[in-house]
This record gives structure tokens, C-alpha cells and sequence, in this order.
């Protein structure tokens, strides 16, 4: 007995020495990759910011929800849509275009075929198209335009409309990826739209390598079709995406090279970007990142005194944005125009009716709106009260640990208090933020679910879309409703996608309305968080001169707005 | 004996029943419908969509049923070993991700709570007999019991991780590498998990440590010692007994121990990034995955009443007043 238990002690101090030791030398080993069994460091791609879950599916009809890379890197779409130059690249296709007011007529490149071998054919682009007739995949609402589709050879495939969205088939074509006819027609309604789709076949330049809980591994499709057709190939041998922690983790793990491009909010990069950590972003100065999608203020104008345009404006006119942007953010992200268009949709911004009804930041305007509307102090406590007298208190909900919101919302709810408004900052659980904005039960919450894209149609339905429902899932979460509004932005989806005069004559009736009456209040263009550290990489996307100017984003959506060809672009770092 | 484990199980059984129906029922207290977060999650542009899409979610979580065929489905899911659909892994099965996270748990705890446990109790009974070592080593530990663990788990991550950069902090093994038997991956694997092992046992072995000393000098100053060794015993005889005396509650400690033996795991599975079944707890609370909470406790419970049991046995075995109540018509 009390030998055994020495033997014990030994063994256990010999295992815990043992352990001590091999710690020591553990990360060298991996980061080396010399030894087996690890993905060698120098062709391997380690991205972050987008996974915050398990990678658990990998159906690209679920496509809020899909493993980093399910689309882009397997999945593909006919074309690629770059928001910045504003241009349309055939990717699977190799054309398409619209043969009548009502056909539209695409034609795939030649030899293409999905990872299995099989030949892709205008069957699997009408099979997916078809794949909408099922309720719950998203893009079923094509279904109430679109007549038929139909393959007219091998590689042509022809579409039918009953009423020409043209703006969201624009949309459809390079968002949506194509399936594989031969792989998909034997899964079930609830398989194709809920199903985890394990070992995916696609056609695009990765393979599913492997999973585990806190990771997604993707590796390189030497036979990818664009190596020959187009003279592209990705340069990472793997991809590796992490699943995000925290962001704070995410910042050591960039900082350490662990993580070559992080996709996560960073407070306070700009600091480390100019302090000389080998980081990249996509531009040098503020505000360091492109412009991703727009915050709003959404009063729910279901509610008085939200309701009453004039108070609308008068709180729009009491927020200090400036302090917004430099305070709370750290200049990485700008103010927002008043109508709230991104950067990239300057040309459909009618500057005279911005200059008649903008609004800006100023206090003293709001002061005399509030007046003027005929809310007035009454129990001289320096806050107005509603027009019949009664107490005014609005809250401002967002969610509880984003903390740049949180804060947003506390500068927001002191500008209110300024102008004379009672509005008080709060924050709830997310999940109850969500339920709250869905059922309508709110006075005031932040959101910004729209992000860039192919048309400011996408925007205006957004912040329009009728009809009001019980539940708000998508759109219009301030519940308000103008009927002459909703026609417009309808029209607006009905005129083609060259037609910029057309769109312009009607986005500007649509601003005139946004700006007199403020649905929404725009506040600040949210970043395209973007830090990428050059240690193993280079050649990243920026601005400057000479070096590809793609969009430099993991999440997903963005790889078909051009962001897969950020990994065509990077080449490896010198090495020491 | 066959009555007193009879009675036993029937308690055990009882308490199952109740625990796993409170474990139905406290998940759906909490905010937030799941099926709203997954029909919104999807983003559907049309009513329609919204309505089919309720419908499939309402369906495949049994919401669609009342309330109380939700609860046997519930017991009949269970029986089968079916747990349901986590949320915050869509469309995985909350057992497979269950399973998938068990053995870092356990591999981590398990040898963190039975080595500080012979160990801590070894170093006691020592200490109570050496002035020196109780009035040197001994302190030390005071304070480290003493110390909120999560301060002192991030100090050790701190220290021994980020500055000393001896140990990896966070993940369960490198990104860079695969899983497979492999001299690199099994260094990489105990080199992710001795930060969080020691930080459990150093804290627990002092509470075993100071549990036991004090035990132990109050045995040997009882009236038993003194007459053992009034009646001229050796020095060592009287120790032993009292150490075995000593023993009797640090094992009913244990068993305790390893009944919580995730809940335990918590902070130091979210301060190192570890991912065990703690990490799942936190992330399921977030995303508010009913599913998945009610499968981690119910493994809770079971943990639980498992360890519970075996103590049971252990005491019939280690303690002979246990079996002496038996026989006495108890």
C-alpha cells in the first residue's frame, strides 16, 4: 500500500513534468506545420469573424446560417457583383441577358463540372431556380414574377417573367448559388431547406476537409474550372475559419499571426493599424474600413409621439453623430448621409432634395421643432411633455454586450435629453431585443440589417415593405405605412438595372418622402470589418494604388460580391 | 442490503423524475421564443415563407403539440435517447454535440478532482503532523482557496500562457492541426489542457489540503486517540486511525465534487476557451437553445445521481456503522 502510493507521487510529478515540457514546445509545432499531421502554416489561410456557432450545416439555401465558405468557396453563383466598381462578373456563366422586355437568357461556360465529376448543366440553374417554389427557401417571392424557367440546351437556360423585377433577378443571379441537380432532387422539402447537407458537392475552388466545434477547413480544388478558364487560382492550400470567441480573443489571435484575416468588430484597431503590428486594413486613414451596411434610429411610428413626422425630426436633429463616430467607435466608422444610402449608392442620392429636407445635428433646431410641433415643457423639469399634457418617456432598446451599440445609445439618449425628449437608454438580452422589434413592442431600437449590394432597391424595400404584418420578421420594423411609398419602390424594382435615370427620377420621389417624413432615422455607416496581419499573406485588398481593391470579407454574402477573389489575389509573405 | 440499495434506488429514482421535469420546464420560462429567433434568423421575404417556415420549425421542436403531450414526447425522446435539435447548432442533434464535448470535460475534470483529492488529503494528514510544513506550505494554499477562482485562472493564463508563453491558451488543440494519433497532436492536446487542469487542482488541493489537516487534528486530540495512546500504541497506529475517521467526510466531499462536475467546469472552460460541455452551457444561455440547456443538465443530473450512488457503495464499504445501520432494521 504506502509503496504503491510513492510510486504514485513519482509517476504523477513525472506526467505533470512531461506535460510541462511538451507545453513548451506544443504552439512551436504547430505553427512550424513542419511535423505530420498539421496544415503547413505557410499555405494555410486562417480566417476569423464570421462563425459564432459550430459549423453545422452546410446547405447553401440556409444562407444566414451555413459554415463560412459554404458559398464562394463550393457553392457558386452565375455572376459575381463587385459594389465597388458596380459591375457584374459572369462566374458560372458565361453570359446572360435579356432577350425580350420578358425572357431572360443565360448560357454557362463550357466544360464546367461539380467536384463529383458530373457535367453542370442549365438543368441544375433551372433546378435551383425551382427549388423557390418551396415555401421556406428564401427566395420563393421570385415565384410571384417569374412564369417558368426552363434549359433550352445543354448550357442555355431561359427565363419567363410574368411582371420583370428586373432589380431583383439582378439581385437573384449573382447572390443565389446553383445546386446540383443530380445530387438534390432526391432530398425532401424539409432536407433541402433545413437540412445539414454534410459533405457538400459544389464546383468552386474548395473541398470540405474537415470540421470540429470551433472550426471549419476547407482545401484547394486543383481542378477548379476558373485555373483554365479564366487563369485564376486561389493561392491558400487550406482555408481554415475559427469559430469566434470573443472579440477580444479574436484581436490576440490576429495580433499573434494566428489568424491571418479577421472579420470581427475591433474596438480600437485604429490605434494598433497606425502603431506599427504588421495590420493591414483596407484603408490607411479613417475611416479604415469600407462602408458595410447603415445604422438606423427606428422610431416605431405605431406609437405617439413617435408617429408625428415633426417629432421624428426633431429627435433626428438631437443626435450628436460626430460624437458617435470619433468617441464611441474611434473614427472607424462615418456618418451617415441623411438619406442613408452607402457610399457605394452615391450616384442615386439627389443632392437638392437632400440640401431642402437633410438633417443634421443641431440642438437647437430640435428645440424649435418640438415647439413648433406643440410639445411643450409644461412642468418646467426641462423636458417637453405629449401634446395633451401627459408625461413623454421614450426608450431606446438595444442589446445587452454589444457594447458599441450600448454606447451609441447612451450619447444618443443624452442629445435627446438636451433637445428637451425624455428618452432613456436600455438593454435587454438580444433575444428579447429581437422579440421586441418583431412584435412591434418597442418605442426606439438600432438596426442595421441591410447590407451593401446590387441595388437601392434592396434598401428602399427595407425601409417600406408592406404589407405591415403581426410579426415583422425582415422589413420595415417601425411599421410604417405609405402605400404610395411601397408602389414607388415596386416601380423602382421594375425598371432595368442600366436604366440609372429611370431609377434616379424615382429614388428621388422616394428620398423626398424618407427625408420629410423619417421612417428611419440614418445615423452611421457600420464598417466592413476587415484587419488583416501580413506576416504569412500579402497583396491584401485596399485602396491604394496597385493592390486589388475586392472586398475583403469572409461573411456570408460576400463572396460572391466579389470577395473570393481577394484568395485569388494574396500571395504568400516573403519568407525571413 | 438488498433493502437498504432497494430504498436507495427508489429515492434515486424519484429524484430523477423530478429533476428531469424541472429541467422541461425552467428552459421554457426563459424570454425569447425559438422558433421566432429561427423563422427571423432566416431573413423570409414573404408571408408565406413565414408561415411554412413556423410551421416546419413549430413541428420538428414539438411545439405544435399541448402542452402536456410536449412533456411525455419529451420522456419518450429521452428514453430513446433522443434530445431534440439544438438551435444554436442547426440542425445538429443535441446528443451528438453532447457527446462530442463530454470527453474534454471529463478529461479534464476527472483527473483534476481525483489527483487534488488523494493528493490534497495525502498532504494534509502530513501537515498536521509536520509544525513546519503546516506553518509554511500550508498558508499558501489559504490564500489560493482563499482567491476568487476566476481571478487566479486568469492570472495562471496571464503568467504561464501570455508571458511566460509556455502553454497555449484557448481551444481544445491548435488550429493548425488535425486530429489523429499522432505524437505532435497529443502534445499539442495535453499542452491546451494542462493550463486548465492545474488551475482546478491547485485550488481544489488546497481544499482538500486544509480539510484534511484540520480533520485530522481533531481526531487525533479526541478521546478515543488519547486512550489509544494511553494504553501505549504506537504513534503510527493512532495516526491511522484517525486519518480513516478523517476520511469519512472528505469522501462524502467527493462525491459531491464529482456530481457537479460540470457545473464546476464552467469558468474555467470559458477563461481558457476550453470546449467542454461548460463552453456549451454559456453559448446554449446566449442563444437561448432550450434543447441543447436541457440536454447538458439532464447529463448534469445523471452525473449527479451516478456519483451519488457510487458513494453509497463506497460508504457500505469503507464505513462499518453503514453497515451495521443495515442490518439493524433501518
Amino acid at each position: 500500500m504506502r509503496h504503491r502510493s510513492r510510486f504514485l507521487v513519482l509517476l504523477l510529478t513525472a506526467g505533470l513534468t512531461a506535460a510541462a515540457c511538451t507545453g513548451a514546445d506544443g504552439p512551436n509545432a504547430g505553427s512550424g506545420g513542419d511535423a505530420g499531421g498539421g496544415y503547413p502554416r505557410a499555405e494555410t489561410l486562417f480566417t476569423s469573424g464570421t462563425q459564432w456557432g459550430p459549423p453545422s450545416n452546410w446547405n447553401p439555401i440556409m444562407n444566414w446560417t451555413y459554415a463560412t465558405g459554404t458559398v464562394g468557396l463550393v457553392y457558386e453563383t452565375l455572376f459575381l457583383y463587385d459594389p465597388l466598381t458596380d459591375e457584374y462578373e459572369p462566374w458560372l456563366a458565361e453570359s446572360g441577358d435579356w432577350t425580350s422586355d420578358t425572357t431572360y437568357e443565360v448560357t454557362l461556360r463550357e466544360g464546367l463540372t461539380w467536384t463529383d465529376g458530373e457535367p453542370i448543366t442549365a438543368e441544375d440553374v433551372v433546378f435551383t431556380v425551382e427549388l423557390g417554389q418551396i415555401e421556406q427557401v428564401p427566395y420563393h417571392n421570385l415565384w410571384d414574377y417569374l412564369d417558368s424557367a426552363e434549359a433550352v440546351d445543354e448550357r442555355t437556360a431561359r427565363f419567363t417573367f410574368a411582371d420583370p423585377r428586373y432589380q431583383q433577378w439582378a439581385n437573384w443571379v449573382y447572390f443565389n448559388p446553383i445546386v446540383p441537380e443530380h445530387l438534390w432532387a432526391d432530398k425532401s422539402d424539409e432536407d433541402v431547406t433545413a437540412g445539414a447537407n454534410e459533405n457538400p458537392v459544389g464546383s468552386g475552388p474548395y473541398l470540405y476537409e474537415t470540421h470540429d466545434q470551433d472550426r471549419q477547413v476547407w482545401v484547394r480544388n486543383e481542378d477548379w474550372w476558373a485555373i483554365e478558364a479564366l487563369d485564376l487560382d486561389v493561392a491558400p492550400r487550406y482555408v481554415v475559419d475559427l469559430v469566434n470567441t470573443s472579440n477580444e480573443a479574436a484581436l490576440g489571435q490576429l495580433l499573434e499571426g494566428n489568424v491571418d484575416l479577421s472579420n470581427n468588430f475591433l474596438p480600437g484597431i485604429a490605434s494598433l493599424v497606425d502603431g506599427g503590428y504588421q495590420l493591414h486594413t483596407y484603408f490607411a486613414e479613417p475611416p479604415y474600413m469600407l462602408s458595410a451596411n447603415t445604422t438606423w434610429m427606428i422610431p416605431n411610428t405605431t406609437r405617439a409621439p413617435l408617429n408625428d413626422p415633426a417629432f421624428r425630426r426633431a429627435l433626428a436633429s438631437s443626435v450628436d453623430t460626430a460624437t458617435i463616430v470619433n468617441s464611441v467607435y474611434g473614427r472607424i466608422v462615418s456618418a451617415a448621409d441623411p438619406t442613408g444610402l452607402l457610399p457605394i449608392w452615391d450616384e442615386y442620392i439627389d443632392r437638392n432634395v437632400v440640401g431642402q429636407h437633410g438633417f443634421s445635428f443641431d440642438t437647437g433646431e430640435a428645440k424649435r421643432l418640438l415647439n413648433q410641433a406643440g410639445y411643450r415643457d409644461t412642468d418646467g423639469d426641462g423636458l417637453v411633455e405629449n401634446k395633451d399634457g401627459s408625461p413623454l418617456e421614450l426608450t431606446l432598446a438595444t442589446p445587452s454586450g454589444w457594447t458599441d451599440w450600448n454606447e451609441a445609445a447612451r450619447v444618443i439618449a443624452e442629445g435627446a435629453e438636451a433637445a428637451g425628449i425624455n428618452l432613456v437608454s436600455e438593454t435587454p438580452a438580444d433575444t428579447v431585443v429581437q422579440d421586441m422589434r418583431e412584435s412591434g413592442e418597442f418605442d426606439i431600437i438600432l438596426d442595421n440589417q441591410r447590407q451593401m449590394d446590387n441595388t437601392p432597391w434592396r434598401y428602399y424595400e427595407y425601409v417600406f415593405g408592406l404589407p405591415v404584418q403581426e410579426q415583422q420578421t425582415t422589413v420595415n420594423y417601425g411599421r410604417y405605412e405609405n402605400q404610395r411609398a411601397w408602389d414607388l419602390v415596386n416601380q423602382l424594382d421594375a425598371t432595368r438595372i442600366d436604366d440609372l435615370d429611370g431609377m434616379n427620377g424615382i429614388i428621388s420621389q422616394l428620398q423626398r418622402i424618407q427625408l420629410t417624413e423619417l421612417p428611419i432615422i440614418p445615423l452611421w455607416y457600420n464598417g466592413l470589418w476587415s484587419q488583416a496581419n501580413e506576416t504569412v499573406w500579402t497583396n491584401w485588398p485596399s485602396a491604394e494604388e496597385g493592390s486589388p481593391g475586392y472586398l475583403p470579407s469572409m461573411w456570408r454574402g460576400y463572396p460572391q460580391r466579389g470577395a473570393i477573389r481577394m484568395l485569388t489575389e494574396l500571395r504568400p509573405a516573403e519568407q525571413q | 442490503m438488498g433493502r437498504y440499495f432497494g430504498r436507495k434506488l427508489a429515492i434515486y429514482a424519484l429524484t430523477f423524475f423530478v429533476a428531469v421535469t424541472i429541467n422541461w420546464l425552467i428552459p421554457r420560462f426563459m424570454p425569447g421564443d425559438p422558433v421566432s429567433r429561427m423563422v427571423a434568423r432566416a431573413g423570409m421575404q414573404t408571408p408565406e415563407g413565414v408561415a411554412a417556415m413556423r410551421e416546419y420549425y413549430s413541428s420538428l421542436f414539438g411545439f405544435d403539440v399541448p402542452v402536456w403531450q410536449q412533456y411525455l414526447n419529451f420522456w419518450g425522446g429521452l428514453l430513446t435517447g433522443d434530445l431534440g435539435v439544438s438551435l444554436w447548432a442547426f440542425p445538429q442533434p443535441v446528443s451528438s454535440i453532447i457527446v462530442a464535448a463530454v470527453p474534454y470535460t471529463l478529461g479534464l475534470l476527472i483527473p483534476a478532482i481525483l489527483l487534488s483529492w488523494w493528493a490534497g488529503n495525502k498532504f494534509g494528514a502530513y501537515a498536521a503532523r509536520k509544525k513546519v510544513l503546516d506553518n509554511t506550505v500550508l498558508p499558501i494554499w489559504y490564500v489560493l482557496t482563499a482567491t476568487p477562482y476566476m481571478w487566479l485562472a486568469i492570472l495562471l493564463a496571464w503568467a504561464l500562457g501570455k508571458v511566460a508563453g509556455l502553454f497555449p491558451v484557448g481551444r481544445t488543440f491548435s488550429a493548425s492541426l488535425r486530429p489523429e494519433w499522432s505524437w505532435v497532436f497529443v502534445t499539442d492536446l495535453v499542452s491546451h489542457w494542462f493550463l486548465p487542469f492545474l488551475s482546478l487542482f491547485l485550488v481544489a488541493f488546497g481544499g482538500w489540503a486544509i480539510g484534511m489537516r484540520n480533520m485530522v487534528i481533531y481526531e487525533l486530540e479526541s478521546d478515543y486517540a488519547h486512550y489509544l495512546g494511553a494504553l501505549g500504541a504506537p504513534g503510527k497506529l493512532v495516526r491511522r486511525y484517525a486519518f480513516r475517521n478523517a476520511m469519512l467526510p472528505q469522501i462524502t466531499g467527493l462525491a459531491l465534487q464529482l456530481g457537479v462536475i460540470v457545473g464546476g467546469a464552467v469558468v474555467t472552460e470559458i477563461v481558457f476557451d476550453y470546449r467542454g460541455l461548460g463552453y456549451l452551457v454559456l453559448e446554449a444561455i446566449k442563444s437561448s437553445d432550450f434543447f441543447l440547456l436541457q440536454g447538458i443538465f439532464l447529463f448534469i443530473v445523471i452525473g449527479v445521481l451516478v456519483a451519488n450512488f457510487i458513494i453509497d457503495v463506497v460508504y457500505v464499504l469503507v464505513d462499518p456503522r453503514t453497515r451495521a445501520g443495515m442490518g439493524g432494521g433501518a
